[in-house]
C-alpha cells in the first residue's frame, strides 16, 4: 500500500498540471484539437488510478477543457468520485466540476444525494459551503425532494455563512419542488429579521424573487417590507425590495399611496444611479397601477420625467438608453407628459450609437399624433435615405410602418400622403420588409375606399416601373411590393385610367423573372384587368379594340404557362383556356364582357386574423359526427342547368359607389385638384400630358412619335409625400381661421349668456379634422365570436407551481419529507447513518443501495396514494 | 473506479419526475409544445471573454444543454464584439437583457431577466472585477486563464444562485482566504501564477 503510494506521487510529477495543461493548449496553436485530444487520452489514464490526488488534477484539467467546448459528460462519475473525498482541495475542485458540468440530464446525478447531504452536515463550514454552491447550478427535483429538510435546517445555522447560502438556495429548491415551499416559509420569513445583513438580505432576495412571480401570495408581507424599506441603507437590498413592491401594487393600490412619498423622497435623494433608475420605474409602475385617486399624481411623474430627461442628457451612453427605455414605460399611461419631450427624443435619433436610436424610435411610436406624425415621418424618411446598415434601415421601415399604422391609422388624416410613403419605402433595395409595405398597402387600399382611385394609379405607375423587378432575386424583398400592386390594380381595375396600359405592364415577359407568388397574383389579376377592358370596350362597341385585347392576352399568357411554378402553370393554362374561349365567341360576335365580369363580382372584405378561430361552433352541430351517412339512397335535389359562368340570380352584385358618394367624391376630387393646381411642386400624376395630346379632337394628325425609353424618365417614388405637409399645414391654418371665428362667436354669446369657465383655446388633436373623410372599414369578426384572449398565457410556466398560499396553517402532509434509511415496517432493527463508503472497492455496492433506496421510496408513495 | 464499468451504465435510472408536479414535466406529459428554457434566477449566465471571443470563464444560473450553452456563446460572443466601444452596454437578445463591460482585454457579459436593473448588474460585474483584482493583485486576462477555478471560487462566494450573496468586499474575500488556507499544501501549485 505504501509503494503504492510513493509510485502514484512519483507517477504525478509527470503528469500535467492545470497550468501545463493550458501552456501547451496555448503553445500548440496550430494544432490545437490533436493536442488536446492527446491530452484527454492522458486525462482518462489518470482517472484510471487509484490516486485521488492525481484524479482531481484530471477532473481539474477536464473542468478547463468544458470551458473550452469539449464534452466531458462521460467523466460523471469520476467527478462524483472527486466530490467525495474527504480532503477539502479535492472536494472543491469536484464540486466545481459538478456544477460546469452536470445538469437535469446528467444520469449519475442521483448518486450524489447522499454524499450532498453528508458534506451539508459537515463540521467544516466550507464544506457544507461548497456543496451548498454546487448543488444551486445543478439541483434537480428529485435532489431538490430529498434535500429540501436538510437545507431547510441549515438555514437555522449558527454561522451566517451557511445561513444565507442556504437561504438563497431555497429558491432554488422551491423551483424544484415546489410543496417545499409552505414547509420552509416560515423560517424564511424569520430570516428577514435575522441579526446577519448577509443573511437579511439574501432572504430579501428571494421572497422578493418569489413574490414578482406570485405577488398575492405575499401581501401580507408588505408592513414587513415597508420596515424594511424605510430602514435599509443597503442599497442592493433596497433595490430588491423596491422592485418587489413594484409587483405588489397592482394588487393594493392602497400600498401605493404609501409609498410614492418614500419613494420620491429616495429619488431626490440619493446618488446611486441603479437606485434611483429603480425608484422611477416603480414610482412609474405604482402610477400606472393607480389609475386614478391620486391628488398629487402628476407631480410624481413630473418628477420622473425630469429624472429622465436628465439621464438622457447624460453623456453616459449607459443611462441615456436607461432613460428613453423607462420614458416609454411612461408613455404608454402618461403621453401627454412626454410628449413635451420630444425635441429631446429627436435629438437621440440622430446619436451615433444605434441601440440608443432604436430605443428613441420606439418612443416615436407613443408621440405621434395627428398634428405631428406628417412632420415625424418625413424625418423618418431622412433618416432612412441616411442610414447605412440595412438592419437600422429595416428597422426604420418597420417603425415608419407602425407608427403609421398604429390603433387603425389613427393619426393619418390623408391616406393619399400615406400611400405615397409607402411607395417611397419601394425604392429601398436589399430590406427584408417589402412583405410589410405589400401588407399596408393592400389594407389600406381594401379598408379605405375613399382612396383606391389614388392608390391604384400609384400601384399601376410602381408596375410599370422597371427598378423593382431589377430586385426579384430576393426573397422577401422588395420585389414584394409587385403582389399588392398587382392586386389592387386589378380588384379595383375600374379606378384605372389606362387599363391597356397596366395589362401590357403586367404581361411583360420581364415578369417571369419574379417569385413565384407574385406570379400568381400577376395572371390572376391580369384577367381581372381583361374582364374590365372588355366591358370598357363592350359598352364602346369597339368589337376591334376588345379583340385586340383577347389576342394579347392569347399571346402573353403562354409565357406563364410555362413557368416552373405549378400555381403560375394551374392559373395561367386555365385562364389560357378562357381566353381562347372568349375569343371564339368574339369571332361570332357574341357579347361575353357582362359574363367575364361576373366571374369577379362581388367584393372582397376584410377579413380579422383571428375570426377563423373564434366561429363559435353553432348549437345542435356535432363536429365528431358524420358529415355524409355513409351512402344513403336520397336523390340529391335537381340541378338546374346554368349559365356558362354567369349565375343567374347574381347574389352580391358588385358594389359600385352608391350616387351620393359619386358626388361627394367628385366634389372632393374637384377641391383636391384645386389644391393641387395651386401647388406648383405637384407633379401631375397621369394622364401624361403626351397622351392628354392624343386624346384632344384636332390635333390628332399631329404625329407624335412614342418613345419608348428603357428606362422610365419618371422615378416612381419620387419624393412626393413631402407636398402633402405643406398642403396639410394651409389646410390646418384655414380651419383654424374658421374654428377661431366660430369660437369667437361662442365667447360672445356666452358673454351675453351666463358666464362659464372657458377652457383655453388649446389646440388639440380632436381638433384636427381629416382632410378626406374616410371610413376605415373594420375587420370582418364572425357573428357571436367569443371575446375571450386566452390564446396568449403560457401554459408552462414554471413559477406557477409556486403560486401558493402561504398564510394556511401547515397540513401535517405537507412536511418536507426527512431522509429514513429503512421504511417503517423494516426499521426492526434500527441502523444509524449508513456509513459513507469512501474506498472505491466498495463503490458499486453503494450504487445499489442507493438503487434500492429509490425502489424503495417510489413504493412508499405509491402506498400513500 | 474499475475499467469496466463506464460511466453511462446508469442509463437505466434515469430520474423520472413525471409524478412530482414539476411543471416542465408535467406539460410535456400533457402534449403541450416543449417549454422553452426558462428562466429560473435573477441572473441567468456569465460569461468573461477575451476581445478574440475566447472563451474564458462561464457560469450558468440555469440549467441548458451543453448544446444550448454552445449556441448562447457563440452568438453573444459574435454580436458583443461586433458593438462598437462607445455603444452602451445593453442590449436586448431573445427574451433577456444582455449588460457587459469591456475591462482591458476581458469582455464581461451577464444575461438578466426583463424587469431586472441594468445599473446594478452593471454594478456587479464591476464589483467582481474588484474581487479579482483584490485577490490577484492587479488581475489580468493570464491571471484568469491559469487560475481559472479560482476565478469561479470568488465568483460562488460572490454570487449564489444567479443573486447576490455577499455585499461585502472583505467578507467574500476572507471567505476565500479562510477556504484556501484548508486546501492542502502539496497543491500549492495551484496558487502560483506560473506563466
Amino acid at each position: 500500500m505504501a509503494l503504492k503510494m510513493v509510485k502514484g506521487s512519483i507517477d504525478r510529477m509527470f503528469d500535467k498540471n492545470l497550468q501545463d495543461l493550458v501552456r501547451g493548449i496555448r503553445n500548440h496553436k496550430e494544432d490545437e484539437a490533436k493536442y488536446i485530444s492527446q491530452c484527454i487520452d492522458e486525462i482518462k489514464q489518470e482517472l484510471k488510478q487509484d490516486n485521488i490526488a492525481v484524479k482531481a488534477n484530471a477532473v481539474c484539467k477536464l473542468t478547463y477543457l468544458q470551458m473550452l467546448g469539449y464534452d466531458i459528460s462521460w467523466a460523471a462519475f469520476n467527478i462524483i468520485e472527486v466530490m467525495s473525498a474527504s480532503k477539502f482541495t479535492f472536494k472543491r475542485i469536484g464540486y466545481l466540476a459538478a456544477s460546469q458540468s452536470f445538469h437535469e440530464g446528467t444520469d449519475v446525478i442521483m448518486l450524489t444525494t447522499n454524499q450532498i447531504r453528508k458534506d451539508l452536515s459537515s463540521p467544516s463550514q466550507y464544506d457544507t459551503g461548497v456543496a451548498l454552491t454546487g448543488l444551486s447550478c445543478f439541483v434537480t427535483p428529485d435532489l431538490a425532494r430529498d434535500l429540501a429538510n436538510d437545507i431547510m435546517t441549515l438555514m437555522s445555522h449558527t454561522k451566517p455563512y451557511i445561513r444565507k447560502k442556504a437561504v438563497l438556495i431555497m429558491y432554488k429548491v422551491f423551483l424544484k419542488y415546489p410543496e417545499s415551499l409552505r414547509p420552509a416559509f416560515p423560517r424564511l420569513k424569520e430570516k428577514l429579521e435575522d441579526p446577519d445583513p448577509g443573511v437579511q438580505s439574501a432572504a430579501v432576495n428571494v421572497i422578493c424573487e418569489l413574490a414578482r412571480r406570485n405577488p398575492k401570495n405575499y401581501l401580507s408581507l408588505a408592513p414587513l417590507f415597508f420596515k424594511l424599506m424605510t430602514s435599509s441603507t443597503n442599497n442592493w437590498v433596497l433595490i430588491k425590495i423596491i422592485k418587489l413592491f413594484g409587483a405588489l401594487t397592482p394588487l393594493e393600490p392602497r400600498l401605493g399611496k404609501k409609498l410614492i412619498e418614500p419613494l420620491t423622497n429616495l429619488i431626490h435623494s440619493t446618488s446611486a444611479m441603479s437606485l434611483l433608475y429603480e425608484c422611477v420605474n416603480t414610482v412609474i409602475a405604482v402610477l400606472i397601477s393607480l389609475s386614478s385617486g391620486m391628488p398629487n399624481h402628476s407631480a410624481s411623474i413630473q418628477l420622473c420625467v425630469q429624472k429622465l430627461r436628465i439621464l438622457i442628457e447624460d453623456s453616459d451612453q449607459n443611462l441615456k438608453y436607461l432613460g428613453l427605455l423607462a420614458m416609454s414605460k411612461i408613455l404608454k399611461t402618461h403621453p401627454k407628459s412626454v410628449q413635451s419631450h420630444k425635441d429631446l427624443i429627436l435629438q437621440c435619433l440622430d446619436d451615433k450609437d444605434e441601440s440608443i436610436r432604436l430605443r428613441a424610435l420606439d418612443l416615436l411610436y407613443g408621440m405621434v399624433s395627428k398634428k405631428n406624425l406628417m412632420e415625424i415621418v418625413k424625418k423618418l424618411m431622412t433618416h432612412v435615405d441616411k442610414a447605412e446598415g440595412t438592419t437600422y434601415r429595416d428597422e426604420l421601415l418597420t417603425k415608419i410602418i407602425d407608427i403609421c399604422s398604429q390603433s387603425n391609422y389613427q393619426y393619418i388624416t390623408n391616406f393619399e400622403w400615406y400611400i405615397s410613403i409607402l411607395v417611397e419605402l419601394t425604392r429601398l433595395e436589399g430590406t427584408r420588409h417589402g412583405h410589410l409595405i405589400a401588407a399596408q398597402m393592400l389594407d389600406v387600399a381594401i379598408r379605405v375606399k375613399a382612396i383606391r382611385k389614388f392608390a391604384v394609379s400609384q400601384m399601376s405607375a410602381l408596375l410599370d416601373s422597371a427598378h423593382l423587378l431589377a430586385s426579384s432575386t430576393q426573397r422577401n424583398g422588395i420585389c414584394e411590393v409587385l403582389y399588392a400592386a398587382a392586386w389592387i390594380c386589378g380588384e379595383f381595375s375600374e379606378h384605372l385610367q389606362e387599363p391597356h396600359h397596366t395589362l401590357e405592364a403586367m404581361l411583360r415577359p420581364r415578369v417571369t423573372t419574379l417569385p413565384g407568388h407574385i406570379q400568381a397574383v400577376y395572371v390572376q389579376n391580369v384577367v381581372k384587368l381583361y374582364a374590365s377592358i372588355l366591358q370598357q370596350k363592350e359598352q364602346a362597341r369597339e368589337a376591334e379594340g376588345a379583340q385586340a385585347v383577347t389576342q394579347l392576352m392569347v399571346d402573353r399568357l403562354p409565357q406563364f404557362v410555362q413557368s416552373a411554378d405549378l400555381e403560375v402553370q394551374e392559373r395561367a393554362s386555365c385562364i389560357l383556356q378562357l381566353v381562347k374561349h372568349i375569343q371564339k365567341l368574339q369571332a361570332k360576335d357574341v357579347p361575353v364582357a357582362e359574363e367575364v365580369s361576373a366571374l369577379f363580382a362581388g367584393e372582397l372584405n376584410p377579413v380579422a386574423p383571428k375570426a377563423q378561430k373564434k366561429v363559435p361552433v353553432p348549437e345542435g352541430l356535432d363536429l365528431d359526427a358524420w358529415i355524409n351517412e355513409p351512402l344513403s339512397d336520397s336523390e340529391s335535389e335537381d340541378e338546374r342547368p346554368r349559365a356558362v359562368f354567369h349565375e343567374e340570380e347574381q347574389r352580391r352584385p358588385k358594389h359600385r359607389p352608391s350616387e351620393a358618394d359619386e358626388e361627394e367624391l367628385a366634389r372632393r376630387r374637384e377641391a383636391r385638384k384645386q389644391e393641387q393646381a395651386n401647388n406648383p411642386f405637384y407633379i401631375k400624376s397621369s394622364p401624361s400630358p403626351q397622351k392628354r395630346y392624343q386624346d384632344t379632337p384636332g390635333v390628332e394628325h399631329i404625329p407624335v412619335v412614342q418613345i419608348d425609353l428603357s428606362v422610365p424618365l419618371k422615378v416612381p417614388g419620387l419624393p412626393m409625400s413631402d407636398q402633402y405637409v405643406k398642403l396639410e399645414e394651409e389646410r390646418r391654418h384655414r380651419q383654424k381661421l374658421e374654428k377661431d371665428k366660430r369660437r369667437k362667436k361662442r365667447k360672445e354669446k356666452e358673454k351675453k349668456g351666463k358666464r362659464r369657465h372657458s377652457s383655453l383655446p388649446t389646440e388639440s388633436d380632436e381638433d384636427i379634422a381629416p382632410a378626406q373623410q374616410v371610413d376605415i372599414v373594420t375587420e370582418e369578426m364572425p357573428e357571436n365570436a367569443l371575446p375571450s384572449d386566452e390564446d396568449d398565457k403560457d401554459p408552462n410556466d414554471p413559477y406557477r407551481a409556486l403560486d401558493i398560499d402561504l398564510d394556511k396553517p401547515l397540513a401535517d402532509s405537507e412536511k418536507l419529507p426527512i431522509q429514513k434509511h429503512r421504511n417503517t415496517e423494516t426499521s426492526k432493527s434500527p441502523e444509524k447513518d449508513v456509513p459513507m463508503v469512501e474506498k472505491k472497492s466498495k463503490k458499486p455496492k453503494k450504487k445499489k443501495k442507493k438503487k434500492k433506496k429509490k425502489k424503495k421510496k417510489k413504493k412508499k408513495k405509491k402506498k400513500k396514494k | 473506479m474499475p475499467a469496466g464499468c463506464p460511466p453511462h451504465s446508469t442509463t437505466a435510472s434515469l430520474p423520472q419526475h413525471g409524478d412530482r408536479g414539476f411543471p416542465f414535466a408535467a406539460a410535456a406529459a400533457a402534449g403541450q409544445a416543449p417549454p422553452r428554457p426558462r428562466p429560473a434566477a435573477a441572473m441567468q449566465f456569465m460569461l468573461l471573454f477575451s476581445r478574440q471571443g475566447k472563451l474564458r470563464l462561464q457560469k450558468w444560473y440555469v440549467p441548458l444543454s451543453d448544446k444550448e450553452k454552445k449556441k448562447i456563446t457563440r452568438e453573444l460572443v459574435q454580436t458583443v464584439l461586433a458593438r462598437k466601444p462607445k455603444m452602451c452596454s445593453f442590449l436586448e437578445w431573445r427574451d433577456l437583457k444582455i449588460v457587459y463591460k469591456r475591462y482591458a482585454s476581458l469582455y464581461f457579459c451577464c444575461a438578466i431577466e426583463d424587469q431586472d436593473n441594468e445599473l446594478i448588474t452593471l454594478e456587479i460585474i464591476h464589483r467582481y472585477v474588484e474581487l479579482l483584482d483584490k485577490y490577484f493583485g492587479s488581475v489580468c486576462e493570464l491571471d484568469i486563464i491559469f487560475n481559472f477555478e479560482k476565478a469561479y471560487f470568488i465568483l460562488d462566494e460572490f454570487l449564489l444562485g444567479g443573486e447576490v450573496q455577499e455585499t461585502s468586499k472583505k467578507n467574500v474575500l476572507k471567505a476565500i482566504e479562510q477556504a484556501d488556507l484548508l486546501q492542502e499544501p502539496r497543491h500549492e501549485y495551484f496558487n502560483v501564477p506560473v506563466y
